[in-house]
This record gives C-alpha cells, sequence and structure tokens, in this order.
C-alpha cells in the first residue's frame, strides 16, 4: 500500500513537472496556433528521420551486443565504458569529431582519395541519421546487452548440451522483451533532435520540429506557435512509448543461480568482425577529438575549474534525484509517464520553469536546481528503461519465494531486488550523471556569468574565437563526465564480467 | 561536513547579491557571450564600478525573449547586446525608455539618430577565408561564379542573427532576383549551422573554405594569434550592416546609474575596450585610435542597411527565398 502511494506521488510529480511548464507556456501564449505548410514538413522529416534513426541504431546494436556477450577478451569492460561515450557528448562536439573522420578533408576521404573513389560526402539525410546512430548505437547496444546478460547461464548450459537453436529459444524471447523500448527511447531521443539535423542534413532540408520551436521562441516570440509544437513533439513520442510497450512481449527466462555466463555458439570471426566495426565507427570520432582537445588544456584559464565544480555538482544531484524518483516508478505506466520528460522541447521546459519561478525568486538564482530538474526528467525514460527488464525478472522470479518468507516492503527490496540491480542501476547512474554533465540545455536561458556550466563555457570560449581552448573544454568535458560514468557504472559491476 | 554543505549549496543556488546594502545596484541584461569572462563584459563591469560606485550585475540570456517574458517586472535597469534587425519587436513592447544622450560622437558609417537604442559597436557581414589557398572574391557576383567545389558553410537565418543579415544582404544586392541568386549559392553551400560558432568551427577545422562571419574576424587571428592567413572578402556591391545596441529601461529603479552607464557606452574608456574584447568595431571611436590590426582592416566601400521596419517587413520574403533555394 505504502508502495503504491510513493508510486502515485513520483508518477504525479513527474507529470506535473513536465505539464505545469508546458501549460505555462501554453497560457502565456493565448491558447494554441494552427500548424503551417512548413510546420507540417518539418514534422514529417522529424518523423522520418527519427524512425529510420531508431531502427538503425537497434538493428546494429543487436548483432554487436550479442558478440559482446558471447565474447570475453581483454580491455572488454574498458572497452563497453568507453564505446557508450557518444551517448553523452555535447552535440558540437560530437559534430566537430564526426566530420573530423567523415567530412570533406576527414578521414575516410584521405583514404579513398587516392584510391580514386569519389567523394564521400556526409551532408544529407543519411548524415543526420548517421550522426544519430553514431550518439544512439551505444545505447541501443548496453540496453540489448543487459537484456543477453539477463538470460539466466544455466539456460546456455542446457541449450548447450541439447545443440537447441539458442537464437529462436533464449535470444529472440529477449530481443522481442528489450528491443521496442529500445527503439522507442531513441526514437524519442532523435525527434527532438536540432543542431546535429540541421548541420549534417546540409540545409533547410533538413528542418526538424525543434528548430521550428527555437524559431517561434527566439525570433518571432510566439509562444503559442512554441507551445503547439511542443505539444505535437509530446503527443510524438507519447505514441512512440505506448507503441512500443504494447508491442513489447516476450516471456521471461526464468530465474538462475547468477553464474557466469559461458557459451560454445556463434562464430568468433564474425563477433569479432562486428565489435571491431562498432568499435571503429564510435571511436574514431572520440579519438579525433581528444587529439584536437590535447592542445587547447594548456589555453584553459582558472574559470574553466569553477564551471567544471558547478558541472559536476549537478550531475550528482541529478543522479541522486533520478534514482530517488525512478525507484517507485519502475512500471509499465511510469515508464510511459517518463517519456513525457524526454519529448517535451528543452526550450519550451525552461520557458515553462522560468515563468512558474519567476513571480516569487530571481530566476538566475535557481539556474542551477532548474537545470537539474530539467536533466532529471530527461534521464528518466532511460533510467526506467534500464531498470524495468530487472526489475520485473527480479519480481517474477523471486517475488513470490520473498513473500512467502515473509520478506516486504523495504526488506524485500534490500534483500532480494536491489543485489539484482546493482548493475543496472549503476549504469543508469552512470548514464544520468553523464548525461547531465555534457547538457548545455535550459541554464542558457537564465544565468548570471561566473555561473554557468562546463558545457556552457566551451560554448562561450568558441564564441570568443578561441576554438582551440573550446576544444580543450570539451576534452575535459568528455573526461569529466566518461570518468563519472565509469565510476558508477564500474560500481555498479562490482566483480562481474560486466 | 557543514562548511562543504554550505560551499556546494552556495555553488548550486548562486550567491545572491553580495552588495551590502548601501551600494546601488545596476542590473544589466546582456547576451552569454558578452558577459562571459570571455567577452568584453567583465572589464567593462570594473571600468564602470570605477566610476560609478555602484555594483554592476549582469544577468545573462537571450536578451529580447526574456525581457518580453519578464515584461514591466522586469529587474533590468539596461540591456545591452540588440541587434538592429530585431528591435522594432523590442520598441513596440514599450519596455524601454529614451537615452536622451547626443549622438554627435558616433563614428558608425551610417547615420543613427535612434531616441532609444544606442549603438556601441558594429561590424559587417562578410565571408572569411584562407588566403593562402583562395584568391577571394571581390563581388557578390565572382562568389557566386566561383566554382562549385569551393566550400561555404552559413548560418541559419531562422536561428542565427548573423545567418538572418546575410539573407537581409542578399536581398539588398539581389531584390527580387535573391531566389535565383540562392539558387547559384546553393551548390557552394557545404551546410547550414544553428549559430556562428558552429559554422567558425567548422572553417577553423578545415571542413569549409569560406564561412560567413565580419569584415572584424580577421583581426582575432592577426592580434591574438599574429596568424595573417584569415581576410574577409570585401565586395563592390556593399557588405550588410550589423550594429549591437543599448537601451535604458522604462522600468529601472536605477535610473540616474542608467544613464550614467548609457552615458558611459560612449565615453573613449568604454569604445576602447570593444575592438579587443567583442572582435568589432567601436560605434563612437575615431579610426585613429582604433588598436592596430583594426586599423588596417580592409573596410566595404559601400553599407547596405536596412531600418528595422524594412528589415521587419523584408524579413519572412528573404528567408522564404533562402529556404526555398536551398531545398532544392
Amino acid at each position: 500500500m505504502a508502495q503504491r502511494v510513493v508510486a502515485i506521488i513520483a508518477a504525479l510529480v513527474v507529470a506535473g513537472l513536465v505539464t505545469g511548464p508546458v501549460t505555462a507556456v501554453v497560457w502565456r501564449g493565448g491558447g494554441f496556433t494552427a500548424l503551417s505548410a512548413a510546420d507540417l514538413s518539418a514534422l514529417r522529416f522529424t518523423v522520418w528521420q527519427a524512425s529510420w534513426s531508431a531502427l538503425i541504431s537497434v538493428g546494429l546494436a543487436v548483432p554487436v551486443a550479442s558478440a559482446l556477450a558471447r565474447r570475453s577478451f581483454w580491455g572488454r569492460s574498458a572497452l563497453i565504458s568507453v564505446m557508450g561515450a557518444p551517448f553523452i557528448l555535447p552535440v558540437i562536439v560530437a559534430i566537430l569529431g564526426l566530420l573530423s573522420v567523415f567530412g570533406g578533408n576527414g578521414f575516410v576521404n584521405l583514404v579513398l582519395e587516392p584510391l580514386g573513389v569519389p567523394k564521400l560526402d556526409i551532408y544529407g539525410a543519411h548524415g543526420v541519421i548517421l550522426a544519430h546512430v553514431f550518439f544512439n548505437l551505444p545505447l541501443a547496444v548496453r540496453l540489448i546487452l543487459q537484456g543477453w546478460l539477463s538470460i539466466p547461464s544455466e539456460r546456455f548450459r542446457v541449450a548447450a548440451s541439447l545443440n537447441a537453436p539458442v537464437f529462436w529459444l533464449l535470444e529472440w524471447p529477449m530481443l522481442r522483451r528489450i528491443a521496442p523500448g529500445a527503439f522507442a527511447v531513441i526514437f524519442v531521443i532523435c525527434i527532438g533532435s536540432f543542431a546535429v539535423a540541421l548541420t549534417l542534413g546540409g540545409g533547410p532540408r533538413a528542418t526538424t520540429v525543434e528548430l521550428a520551436i527555437y524559431q517561434a521562441f527566439k525570433f518571432d516570440f510566439d509562444l503559442s506557435k512554441a507551445a503547439s509544437l511542443a505539444v505535437v513533439q509530446l503527443c510524438l513520442g507519447l505514441g512512440a512509448g505506448l507503441i512500443a510497450l504494447l508491442l513489447a512481449r516476450g516471456d521471461m527466462l526464468g530465474a538462475g543461480f547468477d553464474r557466469v555466463v559461458q557459451r560454445w555458439d556463434g562464430s568468433k570471426m564474425l563477433d569479432a568482425t562486428w565489435i571491431g566495426l562498432a568499435t571503429l565507427f564510435l571511436l574514431a570520432p572520440l579519438m579525433a577529438i581528444f587529439i584536437a582537445g590535447l592542445s587547447g588544456l594548456a589555453d584553459l584559464q582558472n574559470g574553466i575549474w569553477g564551471a567544471a565544480m558547478r558541472s559536476l555538482l549537478t550531475s550528482l544531484g541529478a543522479v541522486v534525484l533520478t534514482m530517488a524518483l525512478a525507484l517507485p516508478l519502475v512500471t509499465k505506466a511510469g515508464e510511459a509517464a517518463s517519456l513525457l520528460g524526454l519529448s517535451v522541447s528543452g526550450l519550451v521546459l525552461g520557458t515553462g520553469m522560468f515563468l512558474i519561478v519567476q513571480p516569487y525568486v530571481r530566476p538566475s538564482s535557481v539556474a542551477l536546481p532548474v537545470t537539474m530538474m530539467v536533466n532529471v526528467l530527461m534521464a528518466l525514460p532511460f533510467v526506467l528503461r534500464i531498470l524495468r527488464p530487472s526489475v520485473e525478472s527480479a519480481r517474477g522470479d523471486f517475488g513470490r519465494l520473498g513473500r512467502s518468507l515473509g520478506l516486504r516492503g523495504w526488506a524485500l527490496w534490500r534483500i532480494v531486488y536491489l543485489p539484482r540491480l546493482r548493475r543496472p542501476m549503476g549504469f543508469a547512474a552512470g548514464l544520468t550523471g553523464a548525461l547531465a554533465m555534457g547538457d548545455l540545455g535550459v541554464i542558457t536561458l537564465f544565468s548570471r556569468p561566473g555561473e554557468g556550466t562546463l558545457p556552457m563555457a566551451m560554448y562561450q570560449l568558441m564564441g570568443a574565437y578561441q576554438m582551440e581552448a573550446a576544444y580543450g573544454a570539451a576534452l575535459l568535458l568528455v573526461g569529466l563526465s566518461l570518468g563519472l560514468f565509469w565510476a558508477f557504472d564500474k560500481g555498479g559491476r562490482g566483480h562481474a564480467v560486466v | 561536513m557543514k562548511t562543504t554543505l554550505i560551499t556546494v549549496a552556495g555553488l548550486l543556488f548562486g550567491t545572491a547579491a553580495l552588495a551590502d546594502g548601501h551600494t546601488p545596484v545596476l542590473t544589466v541584461y546582456a547576451p552569454d557571450y558578452f558577459g562571459s569572462e570571455w567577452g568584453p563584459g567583465p572589464s567593462i563591469e570594473a571600468a564602470f564600478e570605477e566610476r560609478c560606485d555602484c555594483d554592476l550585475q549582469y544577468q545573462t540570456g537571450d536578451l529580447l525573449p526574456r525581457l518580453l517574458l519578464e515584461g514591466t517586472r522586469t529587474e533590468a535597469d539596461v540591456a545591452i547586446g540588440f541587434n538592429s534587425d530585431i528591435t522594432k519587436r523590442a520598441r513596440d513592447s514599450g519596455l524601454f525608455a529614451p537615452h536622451g544622450l547626443d549622438l554627435s560622437p558616433l563614428t558608425l558609417p551610417i547615420d543613427w539618430d535612434d531616441d532609444t537604442f544606442l549603438p556601441f559597436n558594429y561590424g559587417h557581414t562578410a565571408f572569411i577565408y584562407d588566403n593562402t589557398k583562395l584568391d577571394g572574391f571581390d563581388s557578390f557576383e565572382a562568389l557566386l561564379n566561383a566554382p562549385d567545389d569551393v566550400r561555404i558553410v552559413i548560418q541559419d537565418p531562422r536561428s542565427s542573427i548573423s545567418g538572418l543579415a546575410l539573407v537581409l544582404w542578399v536581398q539588398a544586392v539581389y531584390g527580387d532576383e535573391a531566389e535565383a541568386a540562392w539558387l547559384r549559392f546553393a551548390p557552394k553551400i557545404v551546410t547550414v549551422t544553428q549559430g556562428w560558432s558552429e559554422s567558425y568551427g567548422l572553417f577553423t577545422d578545415g571542413e569549409a573554405d569560406v564561412v560567413l562571419s565580419y569584415t572584424t574576424s580577421p583581426a582575432y587571428h592577426i592580434i591574438a594569434e599574429e596568424d595573417l592567413t584569415k581576410s574577409a572578402a570585401i565586395f563592390d556591391e556593399g557588405h550588410y550592416f550589423m550594429v549591437e545596441l543599448a537601451a535604458k529601461l522604462a522600468t529601472t529603479d536605477q535610473p540616474e546609474l542608467a544613464d550614467e552607464f548609457m552615458a558611459f557606452i560612449l565615453t573613449e574608456d568604454f569604445q576602447t575596450m570593444i575592438p579587443t574584447t567583442n572582435w568589432s568595431f567601436p560605434a563612437a571611436l575615431p579610426m585613429d585610435q582604433w588598436p592596430e590590426g583594426f586599423q588596417d582592416l580592409p573596410m566595404p566601400e559601400t553599407v547596405l542597411f536596412y531600418t528595422e521596419d524594412e528589415a521587419a517587413a523584408l524579413r519572412d520574403r528573404a528567408i522564404e527565398a533562402w529556404r526555398s533555394a536551398l531545398s532544392q
């Protein structure tokens, strides 16, 4: 009973934090506005690119995760951590990193040119999808890899001894359970895309809804238009979430003894190829960022450390709050509700929060807490997506046993669930921290000098022509994000293999 | 432990006004780049506080949207960093009061008699290129006639003020033929970015040969980096004029201080800080007092400029010409 109340309160908090600000913007804008033809074509492009980006990310993640689940090799765990980095990169850094590999003078073209192969042109719809896959493949791999690791090792042993088809018997049901959710989360992320779509899309053909919101807000100051578009975005996100929940079926595979999985199936060559290709695709742009940033580190001035500290504290705060909200929300309905926070435009969310707090406090004095709240809302869907399969397995496998032993409430969580959730919780906390670290977000709407975050400092440096120092700041940011991610992720993994 | 907590709280929630209650506070709203430690804000703050016996505090963010959101409840006394292409909206809001200043010290290349919005620096849109790789272009026509493998990067007029200035520039040069001009321009445009920073990053990374920026951009490379390879292409048809403006809020509770700050903008102290902190031309300083790297910059002979009413009327048409040509 008490648990239910907590869950309802948490759900109300999340729903209120999203609908409150949106309502404030609608109210201030004086209602809704009909969408123009240009808005509708932006909407079409948005849905189109988000669908393909999510489909390809998940499609590629399946063989990569499968290979990673089957093989163990030296450095595997470090590789899995570092491969997650693109997901947490600030947009502009990722774009510059991608271009140093795939751009006009990028590495790929340098290699192709002497071979007489026509130049690769990254700009266009394919560029947008490539960038979105670069961002989201790591997330998809990790989500699906978790699914693989949730299959008890005993099942693989039995399947191997019976020479049974492992894929259809064990892996396909798991994928049916996990993949639709992964697709939905990535689809929703890509709906909000703006700078990536514009820059790599090569121009106005690649206009997304988020850009239309930006224009409505910044240039036309048409809050009604901005709010209307934001509501359309919300509906898209919610729709995707609901469809995914309906599609996500598949049986639980039952409990095991939590032993290390040993596998006897699959082709070593093929697995090595998949892992190698994914590593190359994800790490080459990161290497470029690393190299570009190294010389810039020396140009960083003292002010950058304050910004780094504020970013670190904000993201730690976001981790604590996100986890506190997530645990009671680990249900189907909770996950659907949480997609609200991810699908709403950050600009509209920030503007709404500004409107709400403004009568009571000076908005700039709450810039960091507001940024933190927005980060919590954005991270929740990922966190729930990561936690829910494990919680459900634990509930299905051990819930009855636990209850029959008289465990309930906190004791049930402490003895039965939490030890099983340690790995996903570590991953989820790491992801939240890193995401919050790299988010430029709403702080640009209202802040005071000397109180900015690290991503903000990076943009300010770029704006002041100091590109080298900006790359240095980017490297610092990536380093801190990855460090934070690694610390939580590692803590969650303990001595486990992944 | 307690001190840590207080430090943490202080960092998170910001150290509220440290003024002791006696020192009056002048709140200045400014764009983020302006107030950052790499922008002109800090040195301007220090210089003004020396003469005013007050505490100047910046609040940074999107200037106009924020002021319009806050309306008459705004705490701002002065707002600095408007662009002339969007001041119509600002003026129509009725939030601003006349500055009452004598504008004769202005050294702008155009006449300026606005009684509300006061220029503090200016520049012109220009295409920047690497002079060791390209010969440059002496007209817009020459740029449009350049081979299609010249890679140019520009900003989106729907999200960036320099991008908006570019479409107005094309409109000023080509008028009704703007869309046809954009069609010739399109094959050379590698991509369009959200803001200036992304474009300039692509240029310095070698992803583009030419970038839409300002006539003053080479000065940064010359003065701060001793790099003489970046030049602005000066066009015969003229360059679009971009001016940044400040205004006093009608609702200010520090009218004297606000007036003092507005007057300070036109002083030599303020103006000499502009070139090397904001990398633009000072609005009220004779050229012989400009820093060396700035005096030698090639200046356009013709300056193209739309008043705020003209800009507001042409904006949608100019953006549509761009959008429709680049979408094909």
